[in-house]
């Protein structure tokens, strides 16, 4: 551990409103979903509903957040798959909702 | 401050970055071969390419006092086309031999398939057979932990490559305690929107240490700042890190590592 030496208060005033930005960020980004036509649609969609647990998540749980955060959207099976051609990433895993994960 | 940017596309940058990385006190860089956009049609696309990295680039450089380096390799996004895969493999070992070329690199896995994993197989023999420095590069996103933990098992199934000569990118939180504990060297990228911020990269020195820890910009054609390293430098000093710590991991760190390659002088 390296530590910085900046007492925790001290890094409570330096980052509080970047991150008071994000928030509210975050919150427009769901109204918008809210409020833009087939929501239900996007709702059920594998990506928000990680999202959504994501933030629950941080707010449950007193350490490690970021970690569990990067599990919570990672693929967590160990087979290669046969061929990537055509595929592309999308920053969440939808086997996270499939049975038995 | 002295910074070495270990992972920079300077092939996709203006000559104003040059300048811009000079007067920042950037004099080193290292710049793997990469995935171009698109899927290069022959051979002949990587000859240029791979000219363009090894010739062109270091004459570029050279301009504004910069040392210019670089990685060969058949980025994992074009592994797909096997029969074009095998094509450029033999040519990699031509430019392997030019006096700037590090090692493989970026060579790894991009969605894990099997295709990747049998041409990331191939570039790992030439390495071994060569003693050649390996930089690596893992998946974005929800791919990124299981492309990690199949590259590692396969560079620590290839006995003749020692973990401490391979540096493993693109790590993030998830994914650095295990790459550290098995030895390995690892990359964080500052990288705007898919990667890190300089506050989550200082983060994890904080959490994990500073050794074998190396720091990139890993600028290239799309949202990104080659001036990522210092500013993420600036970071740790304005946590009250004192600068000998912020020269270890900008500096002597990525010197260390590559210096492992005789060819490599850090300015």
């Amino acid at each position: 551990m390296e530590n910085s030496p900046m007492p925790a208060k001290q890094a409570l005033e330096l980052y509080f409103l970047d991150n008071r930005a994000r928030l509210l960020e975050i919150a427009s980004f769901l109204d918008r979903i809210d409020r833009y036509k087939d929501s239900a649609a996007a709702k059920d969609d594998f990506r928000y509903k990680s999202f959504m647990k994501a933030l629950k998540l941080i707010i449950g749980t007193e350490k490690d957040r970021t970690i569990n955060v990067q599990l919570l959207f990672s693929d967590l099976t160990a087979e290669p798959i046969e061929s990537a051609a055509g595929l592309k990433a999308f920053g969440a895993w939808e086997g996270t909702f499939s049975e038995g994960n | 401050m002295k910074v070495i940017d270990p992972h920079i596309h300077m092939v996709s940058r203006t000559t104003d970055d040059y300048l811009a990385l000079a007067i920042n006190g950037i004099h080193t860089i290292t710049e793997p071969a990469f995935w171009a956009g698109f899927d290069r049609r022959g051979v002949d696309g990587f000859h240029d390419y791979f000219h363009h990295l090894t010739v062109t680039e270091p004459a570029r450089a050279a301009r504004f006092n910069i040392k210019h380096y670089c990685w060969i390799g058949l980025n994992s996004k074009e592994a797909e086309n096997q029969k074009l895969a095998g094509e450029v493999l033999r040519i990699i070992p031509e430019y392997l031999d030019r006096p700037t070329v590090l090692g493989l690199g970026e060579i790894g896995l991009n969605k894990n398939s099997r295709n990747e994993i049998n041409v990331l197989e191939m570039q790992l023999e030439i390495a071994a057979k060569r003693n050649e420095l390996v930089l690596i590069h893992t998946p974005h996103l929800e791919d990124k932990l299981k492309g990690t933990r199949i590259i590692m098992d396969m560079v620590l199934n290839e006995k003749r490559i020692k973990p401490s000569r391979v540096l493993i990118d693109h790590a993030e939180e998830h994914t650095i305690g295990e790459i550290k504990e098995k030895g390995f060297w690892f990359g964080l990228t500052l990288y705007p929107n898919s990667k890190g911020s300089p506050e989550r990269a200082v983060d994890a020195v904080e959490a994990y240490g500073s050794d074998n820890i190396c720091i990139n910009s890993s600028a290239d054609w799309s949202v990104s700042d080659p001036l990522a390293t210092v500013k993420c430098a600036n970071e740790m000093r304005r946590r009250g890190h004192p600068e000998a710590l912020i020269q270890k991991v900008f500096y002597e760190n990525p010197k260390a590592f590559l210096s492992q390659c005789p060819k490599f002088k850090a300015g």
